[in-house]
């Protein structure tokens, strides 16, 4: 906690250097309309994932746009791979030219264009320009790198130091432990049962500390938005789809397509599964859906709200308000931290109930002694 | 919807499943398993060593149980044995008594038979001896009166005397 409210003031102060110089300047109604789009656009720009590793950006003395941070490799398959580094971009500000092809980066997104960087537009102001596969090593790519390398580390870490120490964990593994227990005690065991559980148990516990630890790096002023974008929860959302669906028992499916069961006669079933099948599969794939959109959509939101109330501090310009909109994002930012532990919770509790439907076995055995007693 | 979808990255969507995938085997290998399963040995362990403490623990307790029915039938014992001893002790007090009397009042008996045995002989000797005695008395005073023939007379007038009174 303590970290965080510290990594938080860095983030204020970060803010601050970057809204610096414009917010000594005196302000007409048309500027600070303008202001506020920046700040609008700065938000969303944040929000997305990008081509270079940005830690902070500032205004120079001349006007010009200051970035600090490390360029990435971009990796482009347009007949044939293209590999160059994202400082050609210079922040959007120049066309990148690789094998006589010019790329522009126009909102966050790489366009194919001709030597002068003409976009050209649909009447929906949509761009039309060709765009080519883009495999680049982004921002957010990195942040997976690294998240995976410290869990990597941290929990070969810990199994270590159980053979070492005698099955007592050490060190920071005291820490993880519990929560490892909880995870199999408390999700695992109670969703998919006894026999079951070890199967899903990795990947539960890998999505646990995955989501956790990359909701808890967006939180920090590195401004990395890594769950809180639509292509990261879609693929964790479709990975708990296939581990549903491919472990799935005879009764899951019998779930879906028989629900009803052995509980009235087939000729009474047909018209309520005209409707009853329909819906049973659309199930299938709305569960892993709201898997994504829950998890996207409360990052995203979060991410929105922290910023916003940040750049509260700067359109207020008064002292209350100043003071107001940092306890305010000073206390949304506490939720945050309870809303990134709670967010990566339900993601696993999630899965863990929908692997528990896949893998359950009924007793058939009682059921049909049942029935017989109805004949 | 179509914001969505634009913000949806493909190369981010297949870095992010390959890498995910990668991490989710090598932790399954290095670390999942071998965590789950200290965390399961030694969750056995400690169940284990539980058990058998309480198995100890309910051995002692019988092991104590045994001891105090032990003491306790000891004690009995005990007590019984000492009952016994002083019922045997009363008895033989009793019994010793009872024989003294029985030998006591024999002893008494006897003595008292022979002292009448002996009375009755002294007696016997006595009245032999008076016998003797008052024979020679009368002899001699037969001897002396005799002797003397006015004596003899009187002696025999005055019986007679005595005769006509009664």
């Amino acid at each position: 906690m303590q970290r965080n409210r510290l990594e938080k003031l860095v983030a204020l102060f970060v803010l601050m250097l970057s809204l610096f110089s414009c917010d000594l300047q005196k302000q007409d109604e048309a500027t600070k309309a303008a202001k506020q789009a920046e700040r609008k656009a700065y938000i969303q720009h944040h929000l997305q994932d990008s081509y270079d590793f940005n830690l902070f950006s500032y205004t120079k003395d001349d006007g010009h746009k200051a970035h600090v941070g490390f360029p990435l490799p971009v990796i482009l398959w347009d007949d044939g791979l293209k590999v160059f580094s994202s400082s050609k971009f210079h922040h959007g500000e120049t066309l990148a030219e690789v094998d006589g092809n010019h790329y522009k980066l126009y909102h966050g997104k790489i366009y194919k264009t001709d030597a002068s960087g003409t976009i050209e537009y649909d009447e929906d102001h949509h761009a039309l320009n060709e765009k080519p596969l883009d495999f680049s090593i982004t921002k957010g790519v990195v942040m997976i790198l690294i998240t995976g390398l410290l869990m990597f580390f941290l929990f070969r870490g810990l199994a270590r130091s159980y053979s070492n120490n005698g099955g007592i964990a050490k060190g920071v593994g005291r820490f993880f432990e519990p929560i490892i227990l909880y995870i199999r005690d408390d999700i695992a065991i109670p969703n998919i049962g006894e026999e079951k559980y070890m199967k899903y148990m990795p990947f539960l516990l890998t999505v646990f500390f995955f989501i956790w630890f990359l909701n808890i790096f967006g939180l920090t002023p590195l401004g990395v938005n890594v769950t809180g974008n639509i292509a990261v929860t879609t693929s964790l959302a479709l990975l708990t789809f296939f581990l549903t669906n491919f472990t799935g028992t005879k009764d899951y499916w019998k779930h879906i397509f028989d629900p009803l069961g052995d509980s009235m006669p087939w000729y009474a079933k047909i018209p309520l599964y005209i409707i009853l099948i329909p819906i049973e599969v659309l199930g299938i794939f709305i569960k892993p859906f709201s898997l994504l959109i829950r998890l996207y959509a409360n990052m995203q939101a979060g991410h929105i709200v922290l910023m916003s109330l940040i750049g509260l501090i700067f359109l207020f310009r008064t002292w209350m308000g100043g003071v107001m909109s940092f306890g305010l994002a000073f206390a949304i930012s506490l939720i945050e931290v309870l809303v990134a532990l709670l967010q990566a919770y339900i993601f696993t509790m999630l899965s863990a109930l929908y692997f528990g439907f896949a893998a359950e076995t009924h007793d058939h055995a009682e059921a049909h002694e049942g029935e017989v007693q109805h004949l | 919807m179509e914001k969505l979808l634009g913000e949806f990255s493909l190369g981010l969507f297949v870095f992010q499943t390959l890498l995910f995938l990668l991490l989710l085997f090598l932790l399954k290998r290095f670390a999942w398993k071998p965590i789950l399963n200290a965390v399961n040995e030694r969750e056995q362990g400690i169940k284990n060593a539980l058990e058998s403490a309480e198995s100890a623990k309910k051995e002692m307790e019988n092991l104590q149980a045994d001891n105090q029915k032990l003491l306790q039938e000891a004690r009995v014992e005990r007590e019984a044995m000492l009952k016994e001893a002083r019922e045997m002790k009363n008895k033989i007090i009793e019994d010793a008594k009872d024989e003294a009397k029985v030998e006591a009042g024999k002893l008494v008996e006897q003595a008292r038979a022979s002292i009448e045995t002996e009375k009755k002989a002294a007696i016997a000797d006595l009245k032999a001896q008076v016998a003797t005695l008052s024979i020679d008395i009368a002899e001699k005073v037969v001897k002396d009166e005799l002797s003397n023939k006015d004596k003899q007379l009187k002696l025999v007038e005055s019986m007679l005397n005595e005769a006509t009174l009664n």
